[in-house]
């Protein structure tokens, strides 16, 4: 009966919500190029969410690729490795992209890219062992938040988490880097997935990759079909390229039918989400040992004169990335850190990649970036396209008015601020921006 | 350079979609019932389209200009506004009285509760209705089609609703000179100027839906449920229930008034219970009441309960168990 009654939902355009957002994967044939190593790079020392790190080396200290120099006790945090060779000049407050302002070192290239001695693969036999190993390599969620790995692998014993689902679904637009990395490295990402499952033994692994993407899609089975050792537990699933099939909530939903509940997280429901990146990169790690100092981004947008993917030095400033791929082609109106629907506009090129950035995006002025702001029609499309369920333009209002009880009612909370409603919204409101304003009033509330 | 780079807040691309490209849509695909009502009810059809399209425009911008708000007659709302009021009209109606009927839609009821998306009944019903009240003569002055709305003594005609009223139980045969289905789909009988023709009406319907301006839900359950409640009381006579559904304005109503975007529900399951309360009205009207058709009422009715119905049918957030099952669950344990 209920299968009927969501077949006939979705036939009257009552989906799951989100959005068909034009792919603009301009990029996606071309390979990732090695960036030359840049004349100097700034680490900042939070690069992930949780605590941020302490400058372990000082000014005219020699250091060497992969050597830490950033680390604290705490256990939600990833430590900062230097991502070239040569001498710290600097030790201080660094800006941001976004405008923050946090500690940082600045190290000039000697131009060598020595590697440190001390880099050996880890050894890994437990639980223990592999998150202590993630720890150290300064990994932190690659797709975009950055989120430390080595917690989420840590999962607490009894939430009987039984699957891990790697996340390749890249569901924002323009960027490329994960599609290149399953063209490109798929034997670091099995050797990944093979590496974690060998110690956490989940009972299903699920690759999950949008149907746009059907390459990508057919060289992983190539590979993963010739590796018989590993028994059937990794599957992998095509998923309906919708924004926002990569969200993580959504994603959890798709490869296994449960929902993560407002308020927890995957685990709960006994799910880990990795981004397809970030497991690649665990392959490489546990073979080689080398840590996170660079990464792929995608480079692209109207204004860029050559868009390419590139594999950068964690830390490059990013207008010397932009006059690496030619320039502006013209005047930018708009950059960008990360994809457009959730990425973060910023105010000044001189700012470094963060190990969590994976594109950026310059525009020109065009119709369909800054559209005219109206007053809501009421005409539902918000609501339509929430992938939580939400009523993004009744929120607006009780925001607006301050309307606690409404707000409460509405669980607004559990508002990823994925985009799909703004961008949906033909009066062009800035709806995101009032769901942000509308959590703040609830956490000030609840704070009182 | 990056001094001029612009800082919002995301996501950076939008949709092409705009508030004027829908209401175009809803223009277009009025058209057809428009064409037809010029067809059947000639140049007198024509003046009363223009006169309430133009004084609905000119309103809305004196009225923005009075209260210094923002031009808005560039989102083309009045002239919707304007279109669905004539075609809710009889044909010989004089011209100043559908001017008023323009104004009171346009400022009473649009502007003076904000403007778009803010009013909480529907303009045009709403000053139809109060046209009916202040000169319901003029307002049932029907005439055939191709009969010479300027004449002063210009023939009028019942409608086909009044006639199936003056029997019970839905005993089509016993009315004389009742217009046949076919010509009921046509428009080839008395009514208001768009309500006549039925082809024209589904075929802008489907437009709508098919442009997915607006969902199916809201006219498929109001005409649904007139459909069930007529058939019903015309004791399984399915002749008298199609002369329902095509008459008295309801398609006309459950396609372009019942779901208009401010005054119905935005969430689906407030859709289905607006529809069906809609139909529900209309049916009890048309069966008990006095009034031959009932469209505009059940509609103007519903309009209000709108706010309560979206509170309560408000869906759970994603991942939220019912209260009920928590409860049960809780139990459990
Ligand atoms: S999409 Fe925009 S215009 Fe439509 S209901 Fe939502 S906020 Fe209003
Ligand atoms: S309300 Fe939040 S979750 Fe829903 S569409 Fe808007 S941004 Fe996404």
């Amino acid at each position: 009966m209920s299968k009927i009654v969501n077949g006939v939902l979705t036939a009257v355009g009552k989906g799951r919500g989100g959005v068909n957002v034009a792919h603009n994967k301009n990029t996606a044939q071309l390979p990732v190029e090695r960036m030359p190593v840049p004349a100097k790079v700034v680490l900042p020392m939070q690069q992930h969410i949780g605590a941020p790190c302490t400058p372990t080396v000082k000014v005219g200290d020699i250091v060497s690729a992969g050597q830490v120099i950033g680390d604290t006790d705490k256990f939600v945090a990833a430590p900062v490795h230097a991502t070239i060779s040569g001498k710290v000049t600097a030790v201080g407050d660094v800006k941001l992209a976004n405008g923050m302002i946090c500690k940082g070192v600045t190290i000039e290239s000697d131009g060598q890219m020595r590697e440190y001695e001390g880099i050996k693969p880890p050894v890994v036999t437990n639980k223990a062992e592999l998150c202590a190993a993630v720890r150290a390599s300064g990994l932190v969620g690659l797709g975009g938040a950055g989120f430390p790995t080595h917690v989420k692998l840590n999962f607490p014993e009894d939430k009987n988490v039984d699957t891990l689902i790697i996340n390749a679904a890249e569901c924002e637009p323009y960027i490329t880097v994960d599609y290149r990395c399953c063209v490109e490295n798929p034997r670091d990402i099995l050797d990944g997935v093979y590496g974690i499952q060998k110690v956490l033994k989940f009972k299903q692994v699920i690759i999950a990759i949008e149907d746009n993407k059907p390459e990508a899609f057919k060289i992983l089975k190539e590979i993963a079909d010739k590796d018989n050792d590993m028994g059937d537990e990794v599957k992998l699933m095509t998923l309906k390229s919708k924004y926002p099939q990569g969200a993580e909530k959504m994603m959890v939903l798709s490869a296994t039918g449960r929902k993560v509940p407002p308020g927890k997280l995957p685990a709960d429901v006994g799910c880990v989400v990795m981004n397809i990146a970030s497991v690649a990169f665990v392959g490489r790690y546990l073979r080689t040992g080398k840590p996170l100092i660079s990464r792929s981004i995608t480079v692209d947008g109207s204004a860029i004169n050559n868009p390419k993917n590139l594999r950068v030095p964690i830390g490059t400033n990013i207008q010397d990335i932009i006059d690496y791929c030619g320039g502006f082609k013209s005047e930018p109106r708009k950059i960008i850190f990360g994809g457009p629907m959730m990425g973060v506009a910023i105010c000044d090129t001189n700012a470094p990649i963060c190990k969590q950035n994976n594109a950026v995006l310059a525009f020109e002025d065009r119709k369909d970036i800054i559209k005219k702001e109206r007053d809501c029609i009421r005409c539902g499309r918000c609501v339509d396209v929430c992938p939580m369920s939400l009523m993004p333009t009744n929120i607006e209002r009780f925001a607006k008015t301050k309307n606690i009880e409404a707000l409460i009612h509405s669980g607004i909370m559990v508002c990823m601020e994925c985009g799909s409603c703004s961008y949906s919204c033909p009066s062009g409101r800035p709806l995101v921006q009032y769901m942000r304003l509308a959590k703040q009033i609830l956490r000030e509330e609840s704070a009182k | 350079m990056a001094k001029k780079l612009t800082v919002s807040a995301s996501p950076h691309v939008r949709s092409s979609e705009t508030t004027t490209g829908i209401m175009l849509d809803v223009v277009i695909s009025l058209i057809p019932a428009a064409v037809m009502s010029v067809v059947y009810f000639g140049t007198r059809a024509l003046a009363l389209l223009s006169v309430t399209i133009g004084s609905s425009v000119l309103a809305e911008y004196i009225s923005r200009k009075v209260m210094k708000r923002p031009n808005t007659i560039s989102d083309l709302s009045a002239v919707v506004t304007g279109l669905i009021l004539a075609l809710n009209l009889p044909s010989t109606l004089p011209l100043w009285m559908a001017a008023i009927g323009s104004i009171i839609a346009i400022v009473v009821v649009k502007q003076m509760f904000g403007g778009i998306g803010q009013n909480f009944v529907n303009p045009a019903i709403t000053a139809r209705i109060i046209l009916m009240v202040s000169f319901p003569a003029a307002m049932a002055k029907w005439t055939a089609p191709f009969e010479d709305g300027w004449a002063a003594d210009a023939v009028t005609c019942a409608t086909p609703m009044a006639q199936l009223a003056t029997v019970n139980g839905g005993d089509v045969s016993a009315v004389s000179g009742l217009p046949s289905l076919t010509q009921m789909l046509i428009g080839y009988h008395g009514g208001s100027m768009g309500e006549v023709c039925s082809i024209a009406l589904i075929a802008g319907g489907l437009y709508l839906i098919l442009r997915r301006v607006i969902s199916p839900v809201i006219p498929l359950t109001f005409i649904g449920t007139v459909a069930v409640c007529t058939l019903a009381a015309g004791h399984g006579n399915f002749e008298f229930m199609a002369y329902e559904i095509l008459g008295g304005g309801l398609l006309l109503g459950a396609f372009f008034m019942a779901t208009d975007y401010t005054t119905s529900p935005i969430n689906f399951k407030g859709k289905i219970i607006f529809g069906i309360g809609c139909g529900l009205i209309t049916s009890l009207i048309r069966i008990f009441g006095s009034l031959p058709e009932g469209v505009s009422f059940s509609i103007i009715l519903m309009n209000i309960f709108v706010p309560h119905i979206e509170h309560l049918t408000t869906a759970k957030p994603f991942g939220q168990v019912k209260e009920k099952k928590e409860k049960k669950e809780a139990a459990k344990v």
